[in-house]
């Protein structure tokens, strides 16, 4: 049977159960606690022809990209430098897992208090949120590298460059694309609470306009957008993940 | 200048009174002696056997021999040159085979065969063809674009020794490549060996733990025992193999017994 069918049908069933039962519950409850479920899809199809809300969501979707673009570099450079010396490792491992236990919360207020532009606020507790997993998941794939494959390629006198380009981007590639889906999910969650701090667009401030409008179809539809988005942008990893390592036998692929 | 001298000079690998001593994994103050005073030459163009029972110090000579550890005492030469601290100069030189076939798991066959080229600095197209020819020399045409994971054991092997061809190196280097096959792949892949090293003109060093196989991969078998001291040189070619079959085997369990009377 074709595990994706199957995967789509039961999607389909838990998703529409859920919609159901929302939906049965408008009956019940005033539209402010639980809007109809038609009510919410024009919401949310309404935010998707319109210019300037594309724009918010638009907007939200770069400060996810910029915040995970500059930690990723950031943490493969800490990843790096901590797989290349046990020294660096011991002074930069406790400091991430420090960073790491801040709550995004904390960041926010940080971020307040340091930066005066919204936009530096946001690129700032993106970063901050997102870099120690980045860097673990990258030093986790860089020390998983095999010693078997290291040897064979060190004996053909590899430039460091070449060596990095043949045997260690390979090795890291299936830990760096793991590393993206899990903090793209991560960087929407802390995304809308960023974009609280002062920000005049983006979906974080939508959500913020609809709180003060006790509008809840529009909190979800705008919720809605921001998951669609992110669900999207994991398919697209996916798709690249299935052709960067279609060298995989496939059922590894499947485990 | 001595006849050792000569040799030494004209040798195309030479181990002078090499000591390699390593740190205990767990108790790190103390040290054993993985290799011991270790001296022997091979000539250009020869094909030498290292035989010796596991744990006898073989790969510690080969990591020497490949450059990838440094000797604590005494000194290693592979054509003139010391494959540890000119490391680079062997870029093209040096091929190694090893135990496992080592194919990158993301690259084709002949995009594995096309590693070393590639390291040596070879235009794509060029690589290409070298890579394809070996592939094609080995009975792997029409696997060319193949994933390891979809070739078999003795096919992923002949890809790795065309890995090694490729790069026409002057040493080829080989580490038991064909203990994990079947006996038949083996054979088969041990006589292909031996054709192309020969026809090649390539100095060989072949470490094996089966003597059969010393007998048919070395013109000139060396018996190691721990820790990697000589224990027997003897010279195959044109001799009586049964006879030094036996001679290896004394000398093998010889040595073994020695030391178990030494522990006692």
């Amino acid at each position: 049977m074709n595990p994706w069918y199957k995967l789509r049908k039961e999607t389909v069933i838990s998703l529409g159960g859920l919609m159901l039962a929302w939906q049965i519950a408008s009956y019940f409850f005033p539209p402010y606690l639980f809007p109809p479920v038609p009510a919410i899809a024009q919401k949310f199809f309404a935010i998707l022809i319109d210019r300037e809300s594309l724009a918010n969501a638009g907007a939200t979707a770069a400060r996810i990209f910029a915040g995970l673009t500059v930690a990723f570099l950031l943490g493969a450079i800490l990843a790096f430098v901590m797989g290349r010396s046990q020294r660096s490792y011991r002074y930069v491992y406790p400091l991430l897992n420090f960073i790491q236990g801040v709550p995004a919360l904390s960041w926010v207020v940080i971020a307040i208090i340091w930066f005066k532009g919204t936009e530096p606020r946001i690129l700032f507790i993106m970063t901050a949120t997102t870099l120690p997993a980045f860097s673990f998941q990258i030093l986790d794939a860089y020390s998983s590298m095999s010693k078997d494959l290291f040897e064979m390629t060190l004996s053909f006198r590899p430039s460091k460059l070449d060596l990095f380009r043949t045997l260690i981007l390979p090795t890291i590639v299936p830990g760096m694309l793991t590393a993206w889906k899990v903090n793209l999910g991560n960087a929407a969650r802390v995304v809308v609470v960023a974009e609280l701090v002062g920000a005049t667009g983006g979906i974080g401030y939508q959500l913020l306009m609809q709180q003060q409008l006790f509008d809840m179809a529009g909190a979800l539809a705008w919720t809605l957008v921001l998951v669609v988005f992110v669900l999207l942008v994991q398919q697209v990893i996916t798709r690249i993940e299935g052709w960067l390592l279609a060298y995989r036998p496939s059922t590894e692929r499947s485990a | 200048m001595s006849d050792g001298d000569a040799n030494a000079a004209a040798a195309a690998i030479e181990f002078r009174k090499v000591v390699k001593r390593f740190l205990h994994p767990a108790r790190r103050e103390e040290s054993y002696l993985a290799v011991d005073r270790l001296s022997f030459t091979v000539a250009p163009g020869e094909m030498a056997a290292v035989l010796g029972r596991t744990g006898c110090g073989k790969s510690t000579m080969f990591n020497l021999l490949s450059g990838l550890i440094e000797p604590t005492e005494g000194s290693v030469h592979v054509l003139g040159h010391d494959p540890f601290r000119e490391f680079n100069w062997f870029r093209g030189k040096i091929a190694v085979v090893f135990q496992n076939d080592r194919l990158m798991p993301w690259r084709t066959a002949v995009e594995n065969v096309e590693l070393g080229i590639e390291l040596a600095g070879k235009n794509a197209t060029e690589r290409r063809e070298i890579a394809m020819g070996w592939l094609e020399r080995l009975g792997l045409k029409g696997h060319e674009h193949n994933y390891p994971h979809a070739l078999s054991g003795g096919m992923r092997q002949r890809v790795s020794i065309a890995r090694a061809f490729a790069v026409n190196p002057e040493i080829l280097l080989c580490d038991e490549p064909f203990s994990a096959l079947d006996e038949l792949t083996g054979k088969r892949l041990r006589e292909e060996y031996t054709q192309l090293v020969r026809e090649n003109g390539k100095t060989s060093i072949f470490v094996t733990h089966s003597i059969d196989e010393a007998l048919q991969l070395g013109e000139r078998i060396l018996v190691f025992h721990r820790p990697a001291q000589i224990a027997l040189e003897v010279r195959v070619a044109g001799g009586d193999r049964e006879a030094i079959r036996q001679r290896v085997l004394t000398a093998m369990n010889l040595r073994e017994a020695e030391a178990a009377g030494k522990a006692a």
